[in-house]
């Protein structure tokens, strides 16, 4: 402005937009994220609208019934395989989460505590995993676990076995590893960043004030670091629940997600509403989980 | 209370504290005073037991420090950041120690209550570290070592962050407190004026080296050497030469000539490179001499006019540099201003000139 005022070529007035935009500093805001907020706002809103309307449509044959109803929804309360599926997956999910944060933790300390160079290159190794694609590494972990996996041939090699051991592939619980170790780049991160902003000159005054090592971290660094926990846990358990490609690989029968049948649903069985209908139940299963996290999470900060 | 023994300091091959020695007494407060990088801060933290000693002994009442890790020194600390744990409150981060001892929390709760009071914040118990200003937080910190009745207090720069008002007031605070619980206080500063007003005694800093310990009045009347006299308040230094020894000798001095000074307790040889020193307070300004008190003739060549005082600087022959002239400036006695350029007398008691090594 001032640069204008002292040029000796009569500067060009700026539009009335720009001089309104140079006073108002949340409209400048405004305008920067409007496309991307626009983007967003029209890839969840259509596809969510789409969803819902969809799930209360019906199949009539081979064509789609377009009358509402809540049709979807009351056979899904009518049969069990959808409790047990959901209730499947929110299991899994949250164990592969509880393991993947409480073994990630302690990395994502040692790194933010004890690394004094090149955290750059610690942090890189803890995200190695994501190097590659998601599929790759369920296909590694086939090899891992299979009949004549890596594992088995070093368990039989090893004389701990004397067969390879058929339980581990296709089960719940390697679904549960094989998620646990996918994910853990997106729990280590937040926690990782929640400890490093921790204020060192805190845990010397809590030692100043008597406090030993173990207290220490109890009262000042656990507390401090609980949203990056919380951010972490809920990175890694919303994408978990819908997982269907982990099951689909390594789950076998026993280790069926939800994911699967809503795949199944809009693929081989080709009854989009109904699989609309199980998304829209997923979705607010979710959110009512996260919402339990959270009042869960404040409690444990308010003690 | 506290005695620092030959401790020295090394980070890599940068040498923090050199071979510092001192003896703090009981109930004494006690500031460790010198410039950024001079080695305080870092003393203060061996005392604390967040650093290591490279060389040296540290004992607190009697007990040698080494193995001692900082949760079982019998001493608390203000930090210069405060440390407010930001998820508890007030209250809580007052009764932070006491939680773990296992004393009734009826009893704890009216220890805090008590100390809310002594820092004069009652009914801020229930407050979020970030709902209190800097002068606060600060009563807050303080609460919360005190709360511990510690043998020794350490502050490290507590009051740096706080404005020119609220410093002096916690300044009056503090010692008050001291005096009143008789806990011995630690302080590191940079700021003189600060260590002045709080201290029974003063350890100047520099290079990681203690350069002299004295009380307030001592460093300012008898600084050891020029760094001293120059950090301590305001100094004129001349370039000298002994002209015999003694406790009041006299001194070839350059732009006062030969004048009597006090050469302090040290020995001087005759012919000695010297700096002779002396205070814009112990010089004084005359239209004329009087013939008794010694004069040397100058011109004023700037006046900084501070409100209660002025400095006036005049020139004189054989020396580059004015001389710094503290004089009072009475409301309505407007004796020299706007007096840039007038010719004047110097004059001084011969007490006022000290001799300080050379370098």
């Amino acid at each position: 402005m001032t640069l204008a005022a002292n040029s000796p070529v009569p500067p060009v007035r700026p539009g009335a937009v720009l001089r309104f935009l140079h006073r108002n500093e949340a409209w400048r805001g405004y305008l920067l994220i409007l496309p991307a907020l626009g983007l967003m706002l029209v890839a969840i809103l259509f596809p969510l609208g789409s969803t819902l309307m969809m799930s209360t449509w019906s199949l009539s044959g081979y064509e789609i019934a377009r009358t509402p109803s809540l049709d979807n929804y009351a056979a899904m309360l009518g049969h069990p395989m959808y409790g047990v599926l959901i209730g499947r997956s929110l299991e899994v999910a949250l164990v592969a989460t509880a393991v993947t944060v409480a073994l990630c933790y302690p990395m994502a300390y040692y790194v933010a505590f004890h690394v004094h160079r090149h955290k750059a290159l610690w942090l890189m190794l803890m995200t190695l995993p994501f190097w590659t694609s998601y599929l790759l590494r369920v296909f590694a972990w086939k090899v891992v676990l299979g009949y004549e996996g890596v594992l088995n041939t070093a368990l039989v090699g090893l004389g701990v076995v004397e067969t390879p051991v058929a339980a581990l592939l296709y089960s719940q619980t390697a679904v549960t590893v094989v998620l646990a170790h996918s994910w853990a780049a997106f729990a280590v991160l937040p926690i990782y960043v929640s400890l490093e902003k921790i204020d060192r000159t805190y845990l010397e005054a809590a030692a100043d004030l008597g406090d030993g090592p173990w207290r220490r971290f109890w009262r000042i660094t656990f507390p401090l670091s609980l949203p990056g926990v919380v951010a972490a846990f809920f990175l890694m358990f919303v994408p978990t629940v819908g997982d269907y490609i982990t099951p689909a690989m390594v789950g076998g029968p026993d280790g069926m997600m939800v994911g699967n049948l809503i795949q199944a649903m809009f693929g081989p069985m080709n009854n989009w509403p109904a699989g609309a209908a199980l998304s829209v139940v997923l979705m607010v299963t979710i959110a009512l989980a996260g919402l339990a996290f959270l009042i869960v999470g404040r409690l444990v900060r308010r003690v | 209370m506290i005695t620092i023994r030959n401790v020295s300091k090394a980070f890599g091959r940068v040498q923090a504290v050199q071979d510092v020695s001192l003896e703090i007494a009981r109930g004494e407060f006690f500031s460790l005073l010198g410039a950024s990088g001079s080695g305080k801060t870092t003393l203060l933290r061996m005392i604390a037991g967040f650093e290591g000693v490279s060389a040296g002994q540290i004992f607190i009442d009697g007990q040698e420090m080494q193995d001692t890790p900082p949760h079982r020194r019998p001493i608390n600390m203000v930090f210069q950041s405060y440390a407010i744990f930001p998820h508890l409150n007030v209250r809580d981060n007052i009764a932070y120690g006491l939680r773990r001892l296992g004393m009734p929390r009826a009893e704890q709760d009216r220890q805090v209550e008590e100390m809310l009071e002594l820092i004069a914040l009652p009914g801020y118990g229930a407050r979020k570290a970030s709902q209190l200003s800097g002068g606060q937080m600060q009563r807050v910190a303080l609460a919360r070592a005190l709360i511990l009745k510690p043998k020794v207090l350490l502050l490290d720069e507590p009051l740096g962050a706080l404005d020119k008002q609220l410093r002096e007031q916690m300044q009056l605070e503090l010692r008050g407190l001291q005096r009143r619980l008789g806990i011995t206080f630690v302080l590191v500063t940079h700021d003189q004026e600060e260590a002045f007003t709080l201290s029974d005694r003063v350890a100047v800093m520099a290079q990681g080296a203690v350069v002299q310990v004295d009380s307030p009045a001592g460093l300012y009347d008898r600084p050891r050497n020029r760094q001293v006299a120059a950090f301590v308040g305001n100094m004129n230094f001349f370039e000298a030469r002994m002209a015999g020894d003694g406790r009041t000798g006299m001194a070839e001095i350059a732009g006062l000539g030969m004048q009597a000074v006090n050469s302090g307790s040290a020995r001087r040889s005759e012919g000695e490179r010297v700096v002779a020193a002396i205070r814009p307070e112990g010089l004084g300004i005359v239209i004329a001499p009087d013939g008794q008190a010694p004069a040397v003739a100058g011109r004023i060549v700037a006046r900084q006019y501070l409100g209660g005082r002025q400095i006036l600087h005049v020139a004189i022959e054989g020396r580059d540099a004015p001389v710094a002239v503290a004089a009072p400036a009475r409301p309505g006695e407007d004796d020299w201003a706007g007096a840039e350029g007038q010719a004047v007398w110097l004059t001084w008691r011969p007490q006022a000139i000290s001799i300080l090594d050379a370098e």
